[in-house]
């Protein structure tokens, strides 16, 4: 056995890993194809004042993130559908709000400035069983409701309108999807860091929309690539003492090289 | 062509408005089973206003809009409806989904929630696909295809649903006259061998008014509802788009 797979943490770090290499591609999909992308980076910005919250008041801050998250993906889409603000603005404001409400809660509690870093960064090689446990049990979860509401995600990602005309709820859809969006989110930021769970959420949907296949097939493709990244990562964050969230995002940017080249030669 | 005259679509002195803008004023009409019909208009004239309202994406401050005899809502009638959007011109380029993925959206409707496809869905998505004659590009991507090509998946993903009725907007944006041609002519068949009731929204009154069995032509009011014939033989179009322009019928 390598002795990697010695260490405790390093067996949490993969299993976590793995997990979120699962879920972040997934619902990337749908926000790739609905150019909604930036709603991930928006809602980890905004997870990290929930984070901020949670040490500031003692509870702990993955709760308080996703609590944070799914509330203010609920406002967007509030603000979205009934007062007609656009998308781009809605994310704009989010993102540099939910910094700004983190950054004042920071100041408030000088303390914990330490523990925040880790989820700016991520410190996959810090997650507890407890954190198992809770991607889990809401990865489950995420992946129950995709595999259950597929058909009507993909309509909706495709033609809104004729979704609507098809009898399909959509905006209660969409918000769903910002639910999800907003789980995601805060489940990711342990292993890659608020600032990159963007990143873990586009990078290997684009890369597998270079093969250009079926939505199914894409979804599948981006998941195994960014599995690849993770697992990688966490090999070259262990042997080679790297940063693990900022390693697996360059793999997967890596990747995306790799197939531009790729793709090229299957064209001609 | 089968002409039963059970009303597929009833507006009752339908108004409305946008922000206070009156867009359509007093819209009185009946669309019956078996009709062929073209909505015609300008530029702003309403006609696309007026499709929204059929759909039920849209409600009336005045009059009431019946499909099917009953209220208009959105989802109610998802069923009989098979709804093309102004698409191709839209159609995000990256956006990777296969033909089959396309056509198969069509049955969502019919499944509802939780259900995934069943052996009569694959049927209807073959058919559907025979139909458009694009059962050998059913693995490709959509956006592979050519506009007029396109345009076809977009029928075979309506006809999927098995309706009564199709709607499209503005369905041959962006598509070479060849491919208009022969997209026109599947309508024409779609209506006469399948008793598919059929209503289109164009600015392209030309071709419209060589096809459809009537005309219905919106500029706020309902200016005219009738026989193509009639409606090229009276002034109508001087009087919309100004002196000037010719129209000929061809006759089929």
């Amino acid at each position: 056995m390598l002795d990697i797979f010695q260490y405790s943490f390093m067996v949490r770090a993969f299993i976590a890993g793995s997990m979120i290499g699962v879920i972040a591609p997934l619902i990337g999909t749908f926000l790739v194809a609905k150019r909604y992308s930036l709603m991930a980076d928006s809602l980890a910005h905004v997870s990290l004042a929930g984070v901020a919250l949670g040490l500031l008041l003692g509870i702990y801050p993955v709760y308080t993130a996703i609590a944070v998250s799914i509330f203010t993906s609920i406002v967007i889409e509030q603000l979205r559908t009934k007062y007609k603000v656009s998308g781009e603005i809605a994310l704009a404001m989010f993102l540099s709000g939910g910094l700004a409400i983190a950054i004042v809660l920071i100041g408030l509690g000088k303390g914990f400035s330490v523990d925040l870093f880790s989820y700016l960064f991520g410190s996959i090689t810090t997650v507890q069983t407890i954190d198992l446990w809770i991607i889990g049990t809401l990865g489950l979860i995420i992946l129950s409701v995709v595999w259950l509401f597929y058909k009507e995600l993909l309509y909706l990602s495709f033609d809104e309108e004729a979704a609507q005309v098809s009898g399909i709820p959509t905006k209660t859809l969409n918000l769903v999807l910002m639910i999800l969006t907003a789980l995601t989110v805060s489940l990711a930021m342990r292993v890659v860091g608020t600032l990159l769970i963007g990143a873990l959420m586009v990078i290997p949907v684009v890369t597998a929309m270079q093969f250009r296949q079926s939505f199914k097939k894409t979804i599948l493709t981006a998941i195994l690539l960014s599995l690849f990244s993770v697992i990688t990562g966490l090999f070259a964050s262990y042997y080679f003492n790297l940063a693990a969230g900022g390693i697996i995002v360059v793999i997967a940017l890596g990747l995306f090289g790799g197939s531009t080249l790729f793709a090229k030669k299957m064209i001609k | 062509m089968p002409l039963n005259h059970t009303p597929i679509v009833q507006m009752e002195h339908v108004s409305f408005e946008y922000n206070s803008a009156r867009v359509l004023d007093d819209i009185n009409f009946t669309i019956s089973a078996g009709e062929f019909v073209g909505i015609i208009g300008p530029n702003g004239s309403g006609k696309t206003t007026l499709l929204r309202l059929i759909l039920g994406l849209l409600t009336p401050q005045e009059g009431s809009v019946l499909l099917f005899g009953k209220k208009s809502h959105l989802g109610q009638n998802a069923q009989e409806i098979g709804y093309i959007p102004q698409k191709v011109t839209q159609l995000e380029t990256r956006f990777p989904i296969t033909v089959e993925e396309v056509v198969a959206l069509g049955r969502v409707s019919q499944r509802g929630l939780f259900r995934q496809l069943n052996f009569d869905d694959r049927q209807a998505i073959t058919e559907a696909l025979d139909l458009v004659q694009l059962t050998q590009q059913r693995g490709r991507l959509i956006t592979d295809l050519s506009g007029g090509q396109q345009q076809r998946v977009f029928i075979a993903k309506a006809l999927a649903t098995r309706p009564k009725v199709l709607i499209l907007d503005e369905p041959t944006v962006g598509v070479d006259i060849e491919s208009q041609e022969k997209f026109y002519q599947l309508l024409a068949q779609l209506n006469k061998e399948h008793g598919l009731t059929i209503i289109i929204v164009s600015h392209d009154i030309d071709v419209v008014v060589n096809e459809v069995s009537t005309v219905l032509c919106v500029n706020k009011t309902l200016i005219y509802d009738g026989t193509p014939k009639e409606f090229i033989k009276e002034d109508y179009i001087e009087k919309l788009y100004g002196k000037g322009r010719r129209f000929i019928l061809h006759n089929h």
